[in-house]
């Protein structure tokens, strides 16, 4: 096909779910490409010589060499090739920040909308998993070494995999009872159906890494009796600590941390009560502070579980706001409320101690701040209450402080991060490497995997001198 | 998986288990608990060690049948399994020779008083210990504590055994006598623990008490089991539990313990219903 057809092609869309029927229920948003339709889309990318994709991708997939194979309907080669480097497809296919990593470099989309390389990325994964026979490539002979992951995260799990790639025997130990960290707890089901993170990490089982779960790193077991066993540590605890308002009211019942509320309906399934044990406060009016991806998550689980009203409220514009495009748009069509520049000072209760209203400023922009965004400035006088029985705080998190605490000589930063080169994820600590967001503070989840795979690579080299 | 190895009924509602838990059992301090959920659907409920024998690999836990989860928990027999046991989780108590403590148990708090009350015991400490429940019949480890104790105080509150009236009254009487108290530690419902720092404070005795707040991970992650401390926001599982029962904002604990009141009686009546 000539270059000037494949471009002619348009991008293509993929189907999702009706936004007021998917408002009401916590099936996955999009449905994937159908087959013609990948093929078409795979159609649309000009297979550059030196692909800027490629370097855009923190786990450096072979974009062209995966996106030909789906062109020439040889959908096995399509995902053997993903899975050369990036254990969690079907994973990255959906929440990976594609339109600011591979997407925003493709050449197409200079003149036009570029190639969906996420969407593609999802349909050969997919297209495995349904399948049901997923390829396992081969393990090389046992190194003899034993290197332990702490956490099941996206950063533990890619570290581990590609450990158990080089031959070593890999154990990962996860806090909670489940496998996936943040995938299973934080992000929800409409938006990655926690049986793909099951399938992902039944993929790693089978390559033989071991999980144990219920196994608390820093209290169950401190870093260094896991370093008289194992002969390299890998820490992906994550950025699992909630960052609070820090306003009046904070305490009311009724306020959630978006990771309680988050947890409590994906990891614990609150949204099935009483069918699951786990109570979840399904509020008529809901407000949820912040602007990023958990923050839609949260508004949208909020509407889900029956709310009239769901808000977000962010102290600054839509253009600053830090989500993705496709999660915003997602949410807007579900007829979330968007209250922007503005700026909440007080929780109001009733006098049962449960939240009732939420006293919120506006805000102007004015003169960019040291993250080179306009600072919010509260407008004078301008003080409303908006009425709201659950309240939600998704401005971030800082890094859980169990391992570092429980780890001498360990160094960390002012923040609680834990100090990591970046290119080998080595802590002050020999034979303990750390990557993704207990290094980087709060992130996405293809930073952290392109941290395990650095960090892998590392303790690969640093095992075999050993 | 946690095996249940020994089952016990100390009262009506109160249970005790032996489990199954050598990973725990070796690790663990006066002071900790672990996080459990029974089943696939159950909810993540943080429970005190009352017990541990490092040889054995296991860990004791006595609970009282309040709700669905706890309810449920008591059904369980000798030999069955429960899903999830994580731990030992929270800060130990701070043990250290300081002179004369006081140790108040209320109800089902007098399980995990007891491992502190032999710690302090054995750190070299002058122990008093007063224990109290609602009657007789609900009163438990009498001979545990008594045994780990120079001085052994009872109340309950209908005066079917020992003194009749609360602890507050019998911790005030002790203070009353002139005696120098280094330390009072008190565990029991938070009504009971804010009472005793009441009785305390004027007397400026270090009251140390243990909250245990709503929790999902118990690990610091979901910030469900803030309390305030001294007007500043605590995680009660990373953080505490312990905490000066002087700064305690011991009224707000009780408002968020009852968050899900009528989600808890749902449960429970689909629990009671299913049972039939």
């Amino acid at each position: 096909m000539e270059v000037k057809d494949r471009m002619k092609i348009p991008r293509q869309k993929m189907p999702e779910q009706d936004p007021k029927a998917r408002g009401k229920n916590f099936d996955e948003v999009p449905y994937g490409y159908d087959e013609n339709t990948a093929v078409t889309e795979a159609q649309r990318c000009l297979k550059c010589k030196k692909p800027p994709c490629v370097e855009g991708c923190p786990v450096e997939i072979d974009i062209p060499g995966f996106i030909v194979c789906i062109e020439n309907k040889d959908f096995d080669g399509a995902i053997r090739k993903i899975k050369e480097t990036n254990g969690l497809p079907a994973v990255c296919g959906r929440v990976c920040p594609q339109e600011d990593q591979c997407e925003v470099r493709c050449v197409v989309g200079k003149k036009g909308d570029p190639v969906a390389i996420g969407r593609l990325e999802r349909f050969a994964a997919d297209y495995e998993r349904n399948k049901g026979n997923v390829f396992i490539p081969e393990i090389p002979k046992s190194t003899g070494k034993r290197i332990a992951v702490v956490g099941s995260g996206p950063a533990g799990l890619t570290a581990a995999g590609d450990l158990r790639l080089m031959g070593h025997d890999v154990t990962v130990m996860e806090a909670l009872h489940k496998e996936g960290g943040v995938l299973v707890y934080g992000i929800p089901e409409f938006r990655l159906p926690k049986a793909i993170v099951k399938a992902e990490v039944d993929y790693l089982g089978k390559l033989g890494v071991k999980f144990i779960s219920n196994y608390i790193v820093g209290k169950t077991r401190t870093v260094d009796e896991l370093l008289e066993e194992y002969d390299a540590v890998f820490l992906g605890t994550g950025a699992g600590l909630p960052l609070f308002l820090n306003i009046p009211g904070e305490n009311l019942i009724g306020v959630y941390s978006a990771n309680e509320y988050l947890t409590r309906s994906n990891l614990m399934k609150a949204y099935l009560f009483p069918e699951y044990d786990t109570p979840i406060v399904r509020g008529k009016n809901v407000a949820v502070f912040g602007g990023g991806n958990v923050a839609m998550d949260s508004a949208r689980t909020a509407l889900r579980l029956g709310a009239d009203n769901s808000y977000i409220i962010y102290r600054r514009s839509r253009v600053e706001m830090p989500a993705r495009n496709e999660e915003i748009h997602h949410a807007e069509e579900e007829g979330i409320n968007f209250q922007l520049l503005t700026n909440p000072i007080r929780f109001i209760g009733d006098d049962k101690g449960r939240v009732k209203g939420v006293e919120c400023l506006r805000m102007e922009l004015g003169e960019p701040d040291d993250s080179g965004r306009k600072r919010p400035v509260p407008i004078k006088g301008s003080e409303f209450v908006i009425e709201i029985d659950t309240a939600v705080v998704a401005i971030g998190n800082s890094p859980n402080p169990l391992v570092p605490a429980t780890t001498p000589g360990l160094d960390t930063s002012k923040r609680g991060t834990i100090i990591a080169d970046e290119e080998t994820g080595l802590t002050s600590r020999e034979g303990v490497f750390a990557g993704g967001d207990i290094v980087t503070g709060a992130a996405t989840v293809i930073l952290a995997m392109g941290a395990g795979k650095k960090a892998a690579r590392a303790i690969n080299e640093y095992v075999m001198k050993k | 998986m946690a095996k249940i190895l020994k089952k016990e009924r100390l009262s009506e509602n109160t249970v005790k288990m032996v489990l199954e838990a050598p990973l725990i059992a070796e690790k663990r301090k006066a002071g900790q608990f672990v996080v459990l959920r029974i089943n696939e659907q159950g909810e993540r409920i943080p429970l005190t060690i009352a017990n541990a024998d490092k040889d054995a690999g296991t860990i004791t836990i006595i609970f009282m049948e309040v709700g669905k989860t706890t309810s449920l928990l008591g059904t369980l027999k000798e030999g069955d399994n429960i899903m999830d046991l994580a731990g030992p989780l929270g800060n130990p108590t701070h043990i250290e020779k300081l002179g004369t403590v006081v140790c108040v148990g209320g109800g089902v708090g007098i399980a995990p008083m007891y491992p502190i009350t032999e710690a302090m015991k054995k750190a070299g400490n002058r122990v008093i210990t007063i224990i109290g429940a609602k009657n007789k019949d609900s009163l438990i480890m009498e001979e545990e504590m008594k045994s780990v104790s120079d001085e052994f105080l009872i109340c309950t509150d209908d005066g079917s055994y020992g003194t009749k009236g609360f602890v507050t009254q019998v911790l005030e009487d002790v203070i009353k006598r002139g005696e120098k108290i280094d330390v009072v530690v008190a565990i029991g419902p938070v009504v009971m623990m804010k009472a005793v720092s009441k009785v305390t404070r004027p007397h400026n005795i270090k009251t140390i008490v243990s909250l245990n707040s709503i929790m999902v991970d118990a690990t610091g992650m979901c910030g469900g089991c803030r309390v305030s401390i001294g007007g500043v926001s605590k995680f009660a599982c990373v953080e505490g539990p312990e905490f000066d029962g002087h700064e305690v904002d011991f009224d707000e604990l009780m408002t968020r313990q009852s968050a899900y009141g009528k989600q808890e009686h749902e449960s429970m009546q689909c629990f009671l219903r299913d049972k039939k």
